[in-house]
């Protein structure tokens, strides 16, 4: 077993998803490609969304990729960090509005 | 940012056997990534020469952390006017098409006005590489633009980003805000504007470990933030990959980013970049007049293959010989490719 669970340069090997299964690795790809393509948002707009978005779902890879990403194209730290706190903003955000329903539980329960 | 070159400071990276020797070691030595020979399986060689560039010297008004020439106020290896009129004489006698003259900052040369004079009627296309900032410097340098003007000067300059704190940080600090002030000037002597004849490009390359983004896209960006904050316009974006020599190298070496630069660089290898590499089509002489097979080549001391490899020598026939390669030369064939003229496959 290894030491770790995620290795940086496993990063690297996410192309080898289709030798197990080329057909639908292919699909997601060329799915995953085209999505990334600049059309009614600009790539580089897309790019901030990958980001605050590989945040709130807590991938390393992405993480890395999207900060390179952004890096290449430009994108300063600033515009970075407003991204990831909006991703940040919707997580919590979602955990508090549930917050709503603990309230009408108890509501409902208590005298 | 150092203030002085790794020349000034005894750094050993200012041997270019030291460096050489980083480039072969480690990851190359090991079998983990190919040499770059390997790589790309035969010798390069040149095509026809279209370019002569000419290193007028490595004297330069500023130290830029990324700075491949290690140029900068104390350096003092400067082209003579004797090594200046073999370069002429080549222009005149060869049919070359561009001349890009180079530097550390060109203008320093003190035989810089003279050059252009003269070679100005000789080529198609005469570069100049400014830095900007030396455009403001003194009274010595600010009737530049209009010289340039007049005598039709493609005017190639470094500008990292198009805000402040990046180009700071790369080119030191005051730098933005002076060459913001030299490219307004160039704007009003005609440069980059609609229907003008006078080029101005710019220069972008990364700040940090990191390989250049689209060249297209990054230019739009450009002309966008360029325009709305400061009124300015000019013709093409060039995106120049940062090359794992000189000051740059010795930043990835103090980062511990060096080994993963160079896998970034192998891995995003691009066998269309490597037909169209300056190298194939471009001379590189040095200040001393050395030649060399480009810029990168010349900072490292590797000189042409052949007997001949100085200017006074110069034959049609050096162009026959086999480009010395080096793992530096990853740095031209990743992704989109890169040369002084930007992106090879934009």
């Amino acid at each position: 077993m290894e030491k770790t669970y995620y290795k940086p340069q496993d990063l690297k090997k996410f192309g080898d998803i289709t030798n197990w299964n080329k057909e639908l690795g292919d699909k997601f790809f060329e799915y995953y490609n085209a999505v990334f393509e600049s059309g009614a948002l600009t790539a580089r707009e897309k790019s901030l969304i990958a980001l605050a978005v590989s945040h709130v779902v807590q991938c390393p890879y992405c993480i890395d990729a999207y900060t390179q990403d952004g890096l290449k194209r430009g994108i300063e730290k600033e515009e970075m960090m407003e991204a990831v706190h909006v991703g940040a903003a919707i997580k919590s955000g979602a955990a508090l509005v549930h917050g709503v329903q603990m309230m009408n539980v108890h509501n409902k329960l208590s005298m | 940012m150092g203030l002085k070159s790794l020349h000034a400071r005894q750094n050993s990276l200012s041997n270019t056997d030291r460096q050489l020797e980083i480039l072969s070691n480690g990851i190359f030595e090991n079998g983990e990534l190919p040499r770059f020979i390997d790589r790309i399986g035969q010798p390069l060689r040149p095509k026809k020469l279209e370019i002569l560039q000419i290193n007028m010297g490595y004297m330069c008004n500023q130290v830029c952390a990324h700075c491949h020439v290690d140029a900068g106020p104390d350096r003092k290896e400067i082209m003579t006017r004797k090594t200046l009129q073999m370069c002429l004489d080549i222009c005149k006698n060869h049919r070359i098409s561009t001349l890009d003259l180079t530097g550390g900052a060109p203008e320093m040369n003190p035989h810089f006005r003279w050059f252009v004079e003269e070679s100005s009627t000789h080529v198609d296309d005469l570069i100049v590489r400014s830095n900007l900032t030396i455009l403001t410097a003194n009274k010595t340098y600010k009737e530049l633009p209009e010289f340039f003007a007049k005598h039709k000067v493609h005017v190639v300059s470094s500008l990292p980003f198009y805000r402040r704190n990046k180009t700071d940080r790369q080119r030191g600090d005051g730098v933005f805000d002076k060459s913001i002030k030299a490219l307004q000037t160039l704007n009003a002597f005609g440069y980059g504007q609609p229907n003008s004849k006078l080029q101005l490009d710019l220069v972008y390359n990364p700040a940090g470990a990191f390989l250049p983004g689209d060249q297209k896209e990054l230019e739009a960006d450009f002309k966008k933030a360029l325009l709305e904050d400061f009124g300015i316009v000019f013709n093409q974006l060039y995106t120049i990959t940062n090359m794992p020599i000189s000051r740059f190298l010795d930043y990835l070496l103090a980062t511990e980013n060096y080994e993963d630069y160079m896998r970034e660089l192998v891995s995003a290898y691009n066998p269309t970049a490597l037909e169209n590499v300056m190298c194939t089509n471009t001379l590189s002489v040095g200040w001393d007049g050395s030649l060399y097979d480009c810029d990168f080549n010349q900072m490292l001391n590797l000189k042409i293959n052949g007997t001949i490899d100085h200017i006074s020598g110069y034959k049609p026939e050096i162009n026959k010989r086999s480009i010395r390669v080096s793992q530096h030369c990853y740095g031209c064939t990743a992704g989109a490719g890169s040369s002084c003229q930007g992106a090879l496959n934009s």
